[in-house]
């Protein structure tokens, strides 16, 4: 059909002119060895970030590569591919055999990761583009209440089900599709996420990194990796003399006071509050389980393939006599739509899987994090919460020991 | 060692074999270059969307045109509109939106049309013209010059024949030609 529209008019011979039917010139894709240059400023950057933050314990030289990394991985590369984005990569290879991942999406997934397992989560300290440029607009961080920010940060473990759903399904990739800064990066983008950009950098003046807190699903990751990792800030370099001078110091609610004597409570209640939680934890597996079923088939709505028979199932029982541009190449195509019926039953199932397995990690998550609440721990010291601590080195000078490290006298 | 850094070093090693895990899982089927977008001019059907839907501002999309499939016609559907006034130049007889097609004389009655290629938005409209009545040599490509190849395409998000898909970084290109017609 095709062949033979492209033989309608033969092509000319030019006898008289010996006309030359000019070739292409198509400028080239960006080059291999960028690719396997931006890997090893990752590398780079990630070791960098590793020995300011832990061993140098410096500040300005993680601004320094904080503004390093904004222009490089920010506004050179403009954005993709980034370790945010690339967890749907991954989730995306592992669900779909045919799915092939270039080497540099698996490296800048996989790598801010590993080093977030020995050295905390000095990526976010400096190398990511997104945090460092939140990081570089923070000129008067205010206090969020306790309670606010554990209900807000619970927002990202829904956002990292959700985004793991749409892309293991093939639905897309929704940390790309509602990704705030890249616009930035790249000064052009829909017009939604321009101003959604923006209006979260004012924000982030206040507020120390929305996004990474609230919103952030490598975040999470990066911060359950931390929380187990090897070496981790700690505010004082020698021993911590509980002045409580780095109390105020963390603009992320990302240290926590030392714990020394218990507070009086009643043990009794106590322990009946636990075995409640215990008891709560399969329920709301249970729940986040047959909740996520049913979202399942909802967000399957939003799959092209899904969207395209519940569009074709209109036309044939004639509901609707138009037709849309994705129908017309459907109907051109001459597939039964019987076919496309059951395809779309395959997907839809997919979805109802990916919504429960995301349910129960929903469901986990809430659980695991009200028990956490209820149990009383020790501190011996004013430390970081390594799940929450970027390493962005601010709370240091706030300690009279890390001033004494460094010469400089106590201010009194 | 007390009992809390046992535990971290437990689920460290665990965390660490779930992320072996992972990459035994991808690592197999990855490919050593990139990929970028492309469009499959034979799966396009000209709906116009490469020219509102990319994330730039002035789509990466532009169309290209292949001339040894070009009947160099006279009247070309491509470049003219449906009805034209005149067979010239004018402005109100073409087609496209930002006059980017240059018409020019190679013997008679033989027009050779290029693109310019920065005036052009990536419409679609000559495509359209030239597939539907001509020989399909105008088509659309992502110009990679301009793509700063997005994680997910937008345009191919939005594209109603799913005619975008990544290629190999080494052949970014689909264009059409004589031979290669169809898949
Ligand atoms: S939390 Fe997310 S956005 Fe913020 S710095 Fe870390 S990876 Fe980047
Ligand atoms: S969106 Fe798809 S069908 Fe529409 S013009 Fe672009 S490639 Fe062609
Ligand atoms: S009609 Fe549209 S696609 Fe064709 S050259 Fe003009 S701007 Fe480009
Ligand atoms: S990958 Fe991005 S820049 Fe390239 S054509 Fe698609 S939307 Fe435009």
């Amino acid at each position: 059909m095709i062949f033979l529209a492209a033989a309608k008019f033969p092509p000319p011979e030019f006898s008289e002119t010996g006309h030359q039917i000019p070739g292409f010139v198509a400028p080239a894709a960006r080059a291999a060895s960028l690719e396997r240059l931006d890997v090893a400023v990752l590398v780079l950057a990630l070791g960098l970030a590793a020995w300011l933050a832990l061993r140098q314990r410096s500040r300005r030289g993680l601004v320094w590569l904080g503004i390093f990394s904004v222009l490089y991985f920010g506004f050179w590369r403009k954005g993709c591919i980034c370790s945010i984005g690339s967890i749907q990569n991954i989730a995306l290879a592992l669900s779909d055999s045919s799915y092939a991942l270039p080497v540099t999406v698996i490296a800048f997934g996989l790598l801010p990761l590993v080093v977030a397992l020995f050295f905390g989560r000095v990526f976010c300290s400096a190398v990511c583009p997104h945090g460092a440029l939140q990081d570089l607009v923070l000129l008067k961080p205010m206090k969020v209440p306790e309670w606010l920010e554990h209900g807000l940060r619970l927002l990202a473990y829904v956002y990292l089900g959700l985004a793991v759903i749409f892309a293991a399904t093939g639905g897309g990739f929704i940390i790309c599709q509602y990704d705030p800064f890249v616009t930035i990066f790249r000064l052009s983008g829909n017009t939604i996420m321009v101003v959604t950009g923006i209006v979260l950098l004012v924000l982030g003046v206040f507020i120390g990194r929305p996004y990474c807190r609230y919103l952030c699903p490598y975040g999470v990751l990066l911060g359950l990796a931390s929380s187990v990792s090897k070496w981790r800030v700690q505010v004082t370099p020698s021993t911590c003399t509980q002045c409580r001078l780095c109390e105020q110091a963390c603009p992320f609610t990302a240290l926590n006071p030392a714990i020394t004597a218990a507070p009086v409570r009643n043990v009794k209640t106590d322990k009946r509050r636990l075995a409640a939680l215990v008891v709560l934890l399969p329920v709301l597996v249970a729940t986040g389980l047959w909740l996520g079923g049913i979202s399942g088939t909802a967000l399957a709505r939003k799959h092209r393939i899904i969207n395209l028979a519940e569009r074709v199932h209109l036309e044939e029982s004639g509901t609707v006599t138009d037709t849309t541009d994705a129908s017309n190449v459907f109907h051109a195509s001459g597939t039964p739509p019987e076919e496309l019926f059951a395809e779309a039953r395959k997907i839809q199932h997919r979805y109802i899987t990916a919504g429960r397995w995301a349910g129960i990690w929903i469901g986990l998550v809430i659980g695991l994090k009200l028990l956490s609440l209820a149990i009383r721990k020790e501190r011996p010291d004013y430390e970081a919460d390594q799940t929450r601590c970027v390493a962005c080195a601010r709370c240091y000078r706030y300690c009279p020991e890390e001033l004494k490290r460094l010469g400089l006298t106590v201010p009194e | 060692m007390n009992r809390r850094d046992f535990m971290r070093n437990v689920l460290r090693g665990a965390s660490l074999i779930g992320l072996g895990g992972v990459l035994a899982g991808v690592i197999r089927k990855a490919n050593a270059s990139n990929t970028v977008w492309q469009i499959d001019p034979w799966k396009c059907t000209q709906c116009g969307r490469c020219a509102t839907e990319c994330v730039l501002e002035l789509s990466a999309v532009k169309c290209v045109h292949s001339f040894d499939m070009c009947g160099y016609c006279q009247l070309c559907t491509g470049y003219f509109e449906p009805q034209p006034n005149k067979l010239n130049t004018a402005a109100e007889n073409q087609l496209c939106p930002t006059g980017a097609i240059k018409r020019q004389f190679v013997e008679d009655p033989y027009y050779e049309y290029s693109i310019d290629e920065p005036l052009c938005i990536g419409c679609s409209k000559c495509v359209k013209g030239c597939t539907m009545f001509g020989n399909g040599s105008l088509h659309l490509q992502i110009r990679h010059d301009r793509c700063v190849n997005c994680n997910e395409c937008s345009i191919a998000r939005a594209c109603p024949a799913d005619a975008i898909h990544r290629v190999p970084a080494a052949q970014p290109y689909h264009f059409k030609s004589r031979e290669g017609h169809g898949g």
